[in-house]
């Protein structure tokens, strides 16, 4: 890290330039799998979010300990510990969540976003930074899954959070909550996504140009 | 022996681990540029998932229930595969240079392919008590192969869409994921096979 980013910018990093969904492409499996309804994508993208902070924290905390060879189990045994306070507490808590999030809270564990952070950010950064790291890719991560799974709870079963928000007569698009739909939805969404990123920077060149003319 | 055969017809084609499960889907958009290195991402998934489900069986049957850790399965299973992955990755770099170098930095990477732990989980809750010991074996290789399946064949069609003429904003991955979208709908069909 030879440039010292601030604060800020590390945090808005997570939520924009490199939001872990739609610009860097990680973490599919429960993406695509959980985000059938909202409820699910927002229990999920909190889950994480906690494995995130927590892991980078720890991570970084004993970055100068962990030998460069084993440093990989290390993260994975660190990850794994929060993953497992994470299923029991959902257990506990809110057992209805946890029994529809099934096998993909255990899974959070491979969320390739997690090992990522922890091997290019946390590994290298200061505790403060490393846990304002994990908050911005928790939060870009929320923000991505809750937004595809609301798509697809309006389009797939006509309701938002469980309520009716499509007219009676409106026929749900049963396809898109099945798997099909989550690759489609998603699909269409980063053409989207690119889009609205590919004018986006136009108009910031376009701007600069102004600036210097 | 019926219901090995179902195991198997589930794990291959009805509840396909990427087309319906949404399992293993980094290598899955990752691997599949290419046949020849989608089928040796396949190879490498079909002999770790098979052994993990072999290894992982004995833990949570001899380790881990009997001294009540059950909690401690995901980390407990998690180390394991971890391990076989290394040896596979040694294996490989002895007995076979050329894929060794094919599947590159992907190797590693299947330590973090959730569908080696998903199996190895699915495996011990899919019935009361968890599979038995060669039904354990046989929905974690037959698991694989439908990950094999579907990795090829989504490699066949990104080839001939990379010399296809895609609209300039379907390139890349919207293209492949809308092309994998279409490929699930097929595998929908045989949602009836089994009960």
């Amino acid at each position: 890290m030879s440039e010292k980013k601030s604060i800020r910018a590390v945090f808005m990093n997570g939520i924009l330039r490199e939001n872990p969904i739609f610009r860097l492409l990680l973490g599919m499996c429960p993406t695509l799998a959980i985000s059938t309804a909202v409820s699910q994508g927002i229990g999920m993208g909190l889950a994480s979010t906690f494995v995130l902070v927590s892991s980078n924290l720890v991570i970084s905390l004993l970055r100068n300990v962990i030998p460069e060879k084993v440093r990989i189990p290390s993260f994975v045994v660190v990850i794994a510990t929060f993953v497992t306070i994470v299923d029991l507490l959902m257990k506990a808590f809110l057992p209805e969540l946890s029994k529809s999030l099934g096998v993909y809270i255990p899974l959070i564990v491979v969320n390739c976003i997690i090992f990522a952070r922890a091997e290019a950010f946390a590994s290298k950064n200061t505790p403060l930074r490393a846990i304002v790291d994990g908050f911005g890719m928790g939060a870009g991560f929320t923000l991505a899954i809750t937004l595809l799974s609301a798509v697809r709870e309006v389009i797939g079963s006509g309701t938002f959070l469980g309520m009716q928000v499509m007219p009676e007569t409106y026929q749900p698009m049963a396809i898109i909550i099945r798997p099909p739909g989550g690759f489609l939805t998603l699909g269409i969404l980063l053409v989207l996504v690119n889009a609205a990123v590919k004018a986006f920077e136009k108009r910031k060149e376009a701007k600069a140009k102004e600036g210097i003319a | 022996m019926s219901s090995l055969i179902m195991i198997v017809v589930g794990g291959v084609l009805v509840n396909n681990l990427i087309m319906s499960q949404f399992l293993g889907i980094c290598p899955f958009l990752g691997v599949s540029k290419k046949t020849e290195t989608a089928l040796g991402m396949g190879m490498a998934v079909t002999f770790v998932m098979a052994i993990a489900s072999l290894f992982t069986f004995f833990v949570q049957r001899y380790l881990l229930i009997p001294l009540h850790l059950e909690y401690m399965q995901t980390i407990a299973f998690i180390l394991i595969i971890a391990v076989l992955v290394q040896t596979v990755e040694i294996v490989l770099k002895k007995i076979s240079r050329s894929l060794y170098e094919a599947l590159g930095v992907y190797l590693p990477l299947i330590t973090t392919n959730c569908a080696v732990l998903g199996v190895a989980i699915n495996n011990t809750t899919a019935v009361d008590g968890g599979y038995g010991l060669i039904a354990s074996v046989v929905n974690g290789t037959a698991g694989a192969l439908g990950f094999t399946l579907a990795i090829v064949l989504f490699a066949a069609i990104r080839e001939r869409m990379a010399v296809g003429n895609l609209p300039k904003w379907m390139e890349g991955f919207p293209g492949a994921l809308i092309g994998a979208g279409l490929m699930s709908i097929a595998f929908q069909g045989f949602a009836g096979l089994i009960h």
